[in-house]
């Protein structure tokens, strides 16, 4: 697929990750809620770009606020960032954890399909509004309602338990729960530079002794222990997708944007079971069009970002993207060829684990952070880009391997 | 009759207090784990809440709704697979609120001790009045026609008095909970010299049942825990008596306080325990006791002068810290008590000089909380109280006599066959009193 005009992405922020793990958050408080997050991130972004006058389509990408926040028709939120959006087109979309993902899709088709040059493109959530396991039943709307009952009272970690249990069954455990403290440990690592993380102000030693140990299946799941899981966190993130026209009419120079180079949107049926528990099928399927659709390979990827909800779906997604063969995904992490220093960094601000995972907002979080690293912007999580491989790569994943939307970029 | 048909009717008597409302909330969860094995599906439970007031029976209830709720979030796991044959609750949250229904469901508030008279167990969590406890649990044995097993959560009163004052033939078990009963882990089992093998038996099950940690202890005024407590008080406030020949009170206090806490390593000072308990019931336990111990005497002319003037501490409805010796904002102390002056001073006044006097704190020192959490614990304290006993200050010094008497308190425990053993005493006080420490250690020789 050669996609028919230039799509950017520029201006790109993130609010805070808010939840457990920042010093600010105080669960017996009042705290920011939805709106605010919306209009912080989409003010910010309109300051960036020069005003919401040069906005012709806005978008906003959210799971669950009708549950979490008793909250919908999000669109309409778009005047309250700013009274100049008033009257102008808005859209909500929703795909799981991959709603944030569906929103850059729809922002690039709008720029593909010419209605319009800029578009504002959101994603939110704020989930702290509940405790943890009513936030379960919530977000076991990601799976099949029908399944809901004979799950686990925390649904998704049940689902990735399952997964780990097959892997460790297959491959063998002590490998792979290594990997797995691993993966930890290099998400914090890697939030503790990125002032807007939820780990930020992770201040443990030795993660790795933390992150192994064992699992404690009457109080929670069977092969995974919480520091494998992203916690439940509030915040929005924001950016402009535009084509060269847009940029123009902004005055952005294409040096300080990505080129969207190549983009895939999948979806495998709700209702049926994962083909093989060791495998995420369907992330594979989008990362291959991504990438084909980019006319490049894995080896041309400077990093990658990828939906890291538990860390046994980080090294799963490594092997579905083709960085390692089945089976060989925690080698590659205990390898240190995933850390920022490795061969192929991932998730170089903490990515679910260590940045946070505000569900709707992950996907335009993941397209933030890439965006950061290519334009020489990330800051104290700054990696280098190789010259001779200056692409990046971000997969969003909604639901157990359901959804995925997989985005390939390049410096403009 | 089996430990479920035991269960089938209780009645818990001072359900609305402090520590009733706890014990009410254990065994009402307990009793509902019952009826929801599929084999009790057609068992009626019943647990009367017994109180004298409908206020504060309204209050229980509020306080059983909130708790059961905390519970079932924090076992949701379990309960899924409990309710897993009912198809119409699908989600954590019906899940728990059917829980809370069937816990609450099975409570029973009234006013009315004849509800007891079918009972078969009752738990008796009234005032620590031996006559009025006496006289209670004889007359409900006398109406009921069950001959029930009778529960107290006295923490002063010896068992055998009220099993041979209130004639109830071996049918009654010390089981002494600490404060707040759904969070501490510690149960003091207490069992008389005629208190039947079943009961002990059923007491052990059922501590065992609600994750308790049973400290047995044997029948002597005070038990294990009340008994160090007071006298450890004790010494606390003749500290206080022999500092204050040389220096203010309200300084004697804050000093003794601090090195109760910060020098020994202890979840709060004396004064503030004593300010936690209640001046009053601290007073009121020593009094029961000291009829029963013949080498020492229980008692403070400054407590009681403290009590008559008013100054008792112990808290509100809300859960929050009465003023006592000490003044509190936000739970803090921030004042101590002048009995000359009648009126609180604040501690800015004094602080910093008495501080001095006391002199530096060993550098290794840590925060109570620090060293509880940490899995270096031992070797902390090891290093702490090495540091500490090697110091020639005023404050090293008042609390290696403190850690002592604390230590000579524990042991007599142990020689006046309070305690079956070092280990039990220790164990009270780590567990029931969150020491970092037991009282008998190597840490003061």
């Amino acid at each position: 697929m050669k996609l028919r005009r230039k799509v950017y992405m520029v201006a790109g922020y993130n609010t805070i990750s808010m939840g457990t793990g920042r010093n600010e958050f105080n669960p017996k408080k009042t705290r920011p809620g939805l709106e605010n997050y919306i209009k912080e991130a989409g003010q910010a972004v309109l300051e960036k770009i020069g005003g919401a006058q040069n906005v012709d389509d806005c978008v906003i990408g959210n799971f669950m606020s009708a549950r979490f926040n008793k909250q919908a028709n999000l669109e309409a939120f778009f005047p309250m960032i700013d009274e100049k959006l008033r009257y102008k087109p808005g859209i909500s979309v929703e795909g799981a954890c991959a709603s944030g993902g569906l929103a850059l899709i729809a922002g690039i088709k709008s720029v593909l399909a010419e209605t319009a040059e800029v578009v504002l493109t959101i994603g939110v959530e704020v989930q702290n509004s509940v405790k943890a396991i009513y936030g379960a039943d919530i977000l076991a709307g990601a799976g099949w309602f029908q399944e809901r009952k004979a799950g686990h009272a925390y649904f998704f970690p049940g689902k990735f338990s399952d997964r780990a249990g097959a892997y460790f069954e297959k491959y063998g455990r002590d490998n792979a729960r290594k990997a797995f403290a691993r993966w930890y440990r290099n998400a914090i690592e890697n939030a503790r530079l990125c002032p807007t993380a939820q780990e930020y102000h992770n201040k443990i030693q030795d993660l790795e002794a933390l992150a192994i140990s064992e699992p404690t299946p009457a109080a929670f799941v069977d092969h995974l222990n919480v520091y494998d899981c992203s916690k439940v966190s509030d915040g929005a993130s924001a950016i402009a997708i535009v084509s060269e026209e847009g940029l123009k009419r902004l005055g952005i120079s294409k040096h300080d944007a990505v080129e969207v180079v190549g983009f895939a949107h999948v979806q495998d049926d709700l209702t049926r079971p994962p083909d093989d528990l060791t495998q995420l099928k369907t992330t594979a399927v989008a990362a291959k069009m991504a990438l084909e659709s980019a006319g490049i390979s894995i080896r041309d990827l400077a990093t990658v970002e990828t939906h890291d909800c538990f860390t046994v779906a980080g090294i799963m997604a490594a092997e579905a993207i083709g960085f390692a063969e089945p089976g060989q995904g925690p080698a590659f992490v205990l390898d240190g060829q995933t850390s920022r220093t490795g061969s192929i960094p991932f998730n170089t601000t903490g990515g679910l684990i260590g940045w946070g995972h505000p569900t709707g907002a992950t996907g335009v979080h993941q397209a933030v952070t890439i965006m950061e690293q290519l334009t020489g912007k990330a800051g104290n999580a700054q990696i280098s880009i190789p010259q001779n491989r200056p692409y990046g790569l971000s997969v969003n994943m909604g639901g157990d391997d359901k959804t995925l939307v997989s985005v390939v970029y390049r410096k403009g | 009759m089996n430990y479920t048909e035991r269960l089938e009717n209780v009645s818990v008597l001072g359900a609305a207090g402090k520590m009733g409302s706890g014990i009410l909330l254990l065994t009402a969860m307990e009793m509902a784990d019952l009826s929801l094995v599929p084999g009790n599906k057609d068992r009626q439970f019943v647990l009367n809440a017994i109180d004298i007031s409908h206020q504060a029976l309204s209050g229980l209830m509020r306080f059983l709704r909130t708790q059961v709720q905390k519970a079932a979030e924090k076992k949701t796991v379990q309960l899924r697979k409990i309710y897993e044959e009912r198809r119409d609750l699908i989600e954590n949250e019906e899940i728990i609120m059917q829980y809370v229904f069937d816990v609450l469901n099975i409570v029973r508030p009234t006013t009315r001790m004849e509800a007891a008279y079918e009972s078969t167990l009752v738990f008796e969590a009234i005032i620590e009045n031996p006559a009025i406890k006496v006289e209670i649990l004889s007359g409900i044995d006398r109406n009921n026609k069950k001959t029930p097993w009778f529960f107290t959560n006295t923490s002063s009163i010896p068992i055998h008095e009220l099993n041979n004052r209130a004639e109830l033939g071996g049918r009654i078990i010390g089981f002494h909970f600490y404060n707040p009963p759904a969070v501490q882990k510690l149960v003091e089992l207490i069992k008389a010299d005629k208190t039947l093998d079943d009961l002990v038996e059923f007491a052990q099950n059922y501590a065992k049942n609600l994750r308790k940690k049973i400290v047995p202890s044997n029948d002597f005024a005070g038990f294990i825990g009340n008994g160090h407590f007071m006298r450890d008080a004790l010494h606390g406030i003749s500290e206080v008596e022999r500092l204050s020949k040389e220096i203010p009170f309200v300084e004697a206090v804050y000093m003794i306080n601090k090195i109760s806490q910060d020098y020994l390593v202890r979840p709060m000072g004396i004064f503030q325990l004593i300010d936690y308990v209640g001046g009053d019931v601290c007073q009121y336990i020593m009094s029961v006791m000291n009829p029963h111990v013949k080498d020492e005497d229980l008692h403070s002319r400054l407590l009681d002068n403290f009590i008559s003037a008013g100054i008792k501490g112990g808290q509100f409805a809300d859960g929050s810290q009465k003023d006592g010796f000490l003044k509190y904002e936000k739970g803090k102390p921030t004042g101590v008590y002048d009995p000359g002056k009648k009126t609180y001073v604040p501690a800015a006044e004094f602080q910093s000089r008495c501080d001095e006097r006391l002199g530096a704190m060993p550098s290794s020192t840590l925060p109570w909380k620090t060293v509880i959490g940490s899995q270096d614990k031992t070797a902390l304290l090891e290093r702490f109280f090495k540091e500490l006993t090697g110091m020639n200050t005023m404050g090293a010094q008042l609390a290696v006599r403190y850690g002592q008497r604390s230590m000579e308190i524990a042991k007599k425990l142990v020689a006046d066959h309070v305690a079956q053993c070092e280990e039990d005493v220790n164990t009270v006080l780590l567990t029931g009193f969150y020491h970092s420490y037991g009282p008998i250690n190597d840490y003061f020789k």
